[in-house]
């Protein structure tokens, strides 16, 4: 971990995709940190590189130009073995679609990082982190026999359970409805709480951003735009500056 | 919507190409074989018509019934003074005599006989510029006395020059000639197979044949302006009753019929491999078809939203099957001319040179290869394609949507238990029917087989799940994640799994088959060896270990300090009850030597056979209905007719015994044939196996080094040998069938990882490395190779047990040995299967993988 409590750590990212008139500039110079124990959300119109700037972060792209650090290490010289050992120990996923394997139990999708890591798990802790995200009495249910909330919450589950750095959550309410995504949200808003959990969630729905301590803007490639922690409408009003400018 | 099914053809290249290589190796096959027989075919047609070229008429000795090759009995010889009376016909302008023999052994430099599976071909050669003489001087002169001329392959492989001297061994110790050329046959070949040529000038020929005096054929041109009619009918008029004359043509045909018939047989026999092949090629066209189908639902979907109808559907799959059809089997077509390439070289790998003066491509081939490629193909889409149309428009919009059940999935249990009880009562039908005759039995099997690995591919379905289970458990030991998730994913989709494994059980079954039935004629034959051979210390054969040794090599060893007793069993052909059959005949030496079950008499018959007795086995007694005392009327080769007291019936072991159906003593067989041979003989000696022994019966074989002794175990080892090669040429044919089922496994895995994308992007994502990836891929192909194996392994015992059964000469025997080299080789199998889908599984770009539609 870095002195300052900063767990990821961007200097000047670009990220150019394809080369000469059709190269895309995905993100022009970013610099930011993640600070430790922080919810931080980006948000940004589609096309805004936040995309991208989530994936650099969690060490599954690298940039064009710039330095990325996770929990210190600098990724951009690493090969793909060491990112991937990287990603193990120090990152943890909750994607749009949940992605779970549909042939394992909950359970098991749960367990899934630290089986791949050859982990074994702290039995207390995860009955917790099973009471925690509700699942206990759903641990048996395959995937199909559960409800977007209930496999997203899998998700959140299986992104906690090696107790990673930073939780990377891409449109973790993208596929749910409104209700189940509030109690997704406020599942996301309790690691961060109960466990100090530092979490980057990529979003753009201004009521997922209001849970974060920290709203990042994103804009063709740049950060416009930087709140602290901030209401729904509050977050609605920078979007619409920002699309409007 | 033509436009839309050639598009998608394109649009999924590697997909189509793997998929289209299943049929492309069967087809290959097919024209293989065609062309591989129709050279051999073109090869020997020369070889016959070349040694013909320039007789209009050819005289030889004519057998009392039709002779096979190499048998141990030949026709009847001619007269010398013939020759003058047929030279004097008016109509005769040119008339030449010979002598030949199939056992004209050549002796290397180290004094070893040059054998192989070909025959030894000897010869005399009246004249070198006779017109009759088929053969080209490369080097040298033609023979004059006690000279000798061999063919440029044999001259070249062991190192003979002109001036060379050269040991020969036929009906006597050997004798050493002059090599006076080096020849060539006809034109264009160089050998025939693995065949040695000898040319000796006729006096040498008749010595060393033992047939002074005597001719086996004589070659005739006729004088202008008479017609072949007029020749026959002249030359009829001066010939004994036991010789025949043909015109030159009829007699390359009959030369040649042997060979048809054996070309014939390897055709069909090569041909059922093809089948197989084309067999398996169809479950693994099926499967690729039945998962890029449902992968494409949506697609379906949507062109039926847009008005499409089912028949729309089903015509765009068809016709994409078509297009793979015709592709893959002009692809094998051509494939086939390199396939028969590779089958000469197998076939020579295993000792059995077959001739080739040049590969033949004939129209059937292109014919047949197309047809049989396109059809297979067609009849495999079928089913997938019917399933296509049942997609309803509004899978378009579902997420998720896959393709609906077949209409009959609730009754696939009952309906493949019912196929596969069917196979078995066609199998058990034509196993033990009667009177089926050999087509009647073979198509009955075929049918049976069919519907066995149908019923059992569909029925495996159910088995899935638990097999996965426990083959799979392995891997969850060393694999770890990936070794648990490998079989996760194997077990996740049985009908799949099911259908990849099926292809490579069908392989497995057939090898696993032969193995079995391998095993059986293995220990039996050896039990039955361990049972006969009482008392002897010897034995003696030919080199090549089958081919009857003429009866001297016996007899000089018979005059060796310290041998007791030499026991003869004489082969050759004779004929009884209008059947022609290989006779046997002993000396009193053999009661001593064999240990015989007897229903009627006792060991005693051997020695007291005389001159009329005979014994027989049980099942020819019973077929005849002969009891102790009934005359047997035997006709011989050279049309002598003797009848025999029935003296005894044994009852020969499971595994066979070395007598034919009728025995009779050496003393009478002797007096009704020429060129005696010994198809085995058994020596006891003073002090049994001793290195003295040894090196004295080594020391008299020198002079016949074509013949050599055995002790009990070496022999035993020795005869299965030669039943290895043939198990060693149907394990490489069969392995085509495994490397269809290959690709299926391939092909399966591939479409797999397709569907599988964004499961491994994430599987990348939360830390699985690209190692383990690979690891994940491997073990799931190795299960389902294993799901495949370890059926295919049960259905071949249970088919094999069953063979095993119905004939009566084999005992049940589990090989084991080979069913664990099965077992390695499926597990091999599956990983060369993961090699590539495995790369690209590792190498998906995490990122895209995770993209959203």
């Amino acid at each position: 971990m870095s002195k300052n409590g900063t767990v990821v750590h961007a200097n000047d990212v670009t990220r150019t995709y394809g080369e000469g008139e059709t190269a895309v500039h995905a993100l022009q110079g970013i610099s930011l940190d993640i600070p430790r124990g922080d919810l931080t959300a980006i948000m940004g119109p589609s096309g805004s590189g936040k995309s991208t700037l989530m994936h650099i972060l969690a060490g599954l792209d690298k940039p064009t130009a710039g330095d990325v650090a996770i929990a210190g290490t600098h990724i951009t010289r690493l090969g793909d073995s060491d990112l991937t050992k990287l990603r193990r120990e120090h990152i943890g996923f909750v994607f749009q679609f949940f992605n779970l394997l549909p042939m394992l139990t909950a359970e098991e999708n749960v367990l899934l990082p630290l089986s791949i890591a050859g982990e074994k798990v702290d039995p207390a802790f995860f009955e917790t982190l099973l009471h925690n995200v509700g699942l206990t009495d759903r641990r048996t249910h395959r995937p199909s026999e559960l409800s977007g909330g209930q496999q997203q919450r899998v998700a959140i589950a299986r992104a906690l359970v090696s107790r990673p750095t930073v939780v990377f959550a891409d449109e973790p309410t993208g596929n749910l409805d409104s209700k189940t995504g509030t109690e997704i949200l406020e599942l996301l808003r309790h690691s961060v709480e109960e466990y100090g959990q530092t979490t980057v969630m990529v979003t753009h729905e201004p009521r997922a951003a209001a849970i974060a301590d920290r709203v990042l803007f994103l804009a063709d490639g740049e950060i416009v735009m930087e709140l602290p922690r901030s209401t729904q409408p509050e977050i609605l009003a920078a979007l619409d500056t920002i699309t409007t400018a | 919507m033509i436009k839309f099914a050639l598009k998608g053809l394109l649009g999924r290249k590697l997909r189509t190409a793997l998929t289209a290589i299943a049929i492309v190796l069967g087809v290959a096959m097919v024209s293989g074989t065609y062309v591989l027989t129709d050279s051999i075919d073109k090869a020997f047609d020369s070889i016959f018509n070349d040694s013909r070229r320039g007789s209009d008429a050819v005289i030889a000795g004519k057998a009392a019934f039709d002779l096979t090759d190499g048998g141990g009995s030949e026709a009847p010889t001619l007269e010398e003074s013939l020759l003058s009376k047929v030279r004097a016909l008016p109509e005769v302008q040119l008339a030449e005599g010979g002598v030949d023999s199939e056992t004209t052994i050549l002796i290397d430099k180290d004094g070893k006989a040059i054998v192989g599976n070909a025959p030894s071909i000897g010869f005399s050669i009246a004249r070198g510029d006779s017109p009759f003489n088929p053969l080209r001087l490369v080097e040298g002169r033609w023979p004059g006395q006690n000279e000798i001329v061999i063919d440029e392959a044999t001259a070249e492989k062991k190192g003979f020059r002109v001036g060379d001297t050269i040991g020969v061994q036929s009906e006597g110790p050997v004798q050493q000639y002059r090599i006076s050329g080096i020849i060539r046959f006809g034109e264009s070949l160089s050998t025939i197979g693995d065949a040695t040529l000898a040319g000796l000038d006729l006096p040498t020929a008749q010595r060393l044949y033992g047939k002074e005096g005597r001719l086996d054929e004589i070659a005739v041109a006729s004088n202008p302006n008479v017609t072949p009619e007029q020749l026959l009918a002249a030359i009829d008029g001066v010939i004994p009753a036991t010789a025949q004359v043909r015109t030159g043509e009829r007699q390359a045909s009959e030369d040649a019929a042997e060979t048809n018939e054996f070309i014939t047989f390897l055709q069909g026999f090569l041909l059922a491999f093809a089948g197989i092949a084309l067999f398996v090629g169809s479950f693994v066209i099926a499967n690729s078809l039945g998962i890029t189908i449902a992968q494409r639902t949506r697609e379906f979907a949507t062109i039926r939203t847009i008005g499409a109808s089912r028949r729309q559907v089903l015509g765009s799959i068809v016709l994409e099957s078509l297009v793979v059809g015709i592709l893959a089997s002009v692809a094998g077509l051509f494939l086939g001319l390199g396939l028969a390439k590779l089958l000469f070289a197998l076939f020579k790998a295993v000792g059995f040179t077959l001739p080739n003066s040049g590969l033949i491509f004939q129209t059937r081939t292109v014919v047949v290869a197309l047809l049989v490629g396109t059809v297979v193909t067609l009849l495999a889409s079928l089913r997938p394609a019917v399933r296509a149309t049942r997609v309803p428009p509004i899978a378009a919009v579902r997420e998720g949507a896959t393709l609906p059940e077949s209409r009959f999935a609730r009754f696939r249990t009952v309906g493949s238990t019912l196929l596969t009880a069917l196979g078995f009562a066609a199998l058990l039908f034509g196993l033990f029917a009667p009177d089926l005759g050999t087509t009647g039995v073979l198509v009955w099997l075929g049918l049976g087989a069919l519907l066995v690995f149908f019923g059992v591919s569909l029925l495996s379905v159910r088995f899935i799940r638990p097999l996965a289970a426990a083959l799979g458990w392995p891997a969850t030991r060393i694999g770890g994640a990936a070794g648990t998730l490998a079989r996760d994913n194997a077990r996740r989709n049985p009908q799949r799994t099911a259908s990849t494994a099926a292809a490579l059980m069908i392989g497995l079954a057939l090898v696993t088959l032969v193995a079995v039935l391998a095993a059986g004629i293995t220990t039996t034959f050896r039990g039955a060896v361990e049972d006969l051979w009482e008392d002897a210390d010897y034995a003696l054969t030919s080199q090549n270990n089958f081919t009857p040794i003429p009866a001297s090599v016996a007899e000089r060893v018979a005059e060796l300090p310290g041998v007791i007793g030499v026991g003869n069993v004489r082969t050759g052909e004779a004929q009884a009850f209008g059947e022609e059959f290989f006779a046997t005949a002993v000396n009193p030496v053999t009661s001593t030597i064999f240990n015989m079950t007897w229903t009627e008499g006792s060991n005693e018959v051997l020695a007291a056979l005389g001159d009329d007795g005979a014994f027989v086995d049980d099942g020819y007694a019973a077929d005849h209905n002969l009891r102790i005392g009934s005359p047997v009327a035997v006709t011989f080769a050279n049309g002598e007719k003797d009848s025999y007291r029935i003296e005894g019936i044994f009852d020969p072991p499971p595994g066979g015994s070395p007598f034919g159906p009728i025995t009779v003593s050496t003393g009478e067989w002797d007096s009704h044939n020429a060129n005696l041979r010994n198809l085995y003989s058994f020596v006891r000696m003073e002090g049994g196996q001793t290195p003295e022994n040894e090196a004295r019966l080594t020391e008299a074989l020198k002079e016949f080094p074509n013949a050599k002794a055995a002790t009990r175990e070496k022999f035993i080892d020795n005869q299965i040998s030669g039943l290895n090669t043939v198990l060693n040429i149907l394990y490489v044919l069969l392995a085509l069938s495994v490397v269809v089922s290959l690709f299926g496994i391939i092909n399966m895995l591939v479409l797999t990882v397709f569907e599988r994308t964004r499961e491994i992007g994430m599987l990348r994502a939360i830390g699985m490395t690209r190692r383990q990836v690979r690891r994940m891929i491997r073990h799931e192909s190795v299960i389902t190779a294993l799901i495949g194996g370890v059926l295919g392994i049960l259905l071949g015992v249970v088919l094999g047990a069953l063979l095993v059964a119905r004939i009566d000469f084999i005992d049940f025997t589990l090989p084991v040995g080979s069913l664990i080299v099965f077992t390695i080789a499926t597990i091999v199998v599956g990983i060369i299967a993961a090699v590539f889908p495995a790369r690209r599984a590792a190498r998906l770009n995490v990122l895209e993988a995770l993209q959203y539609e």
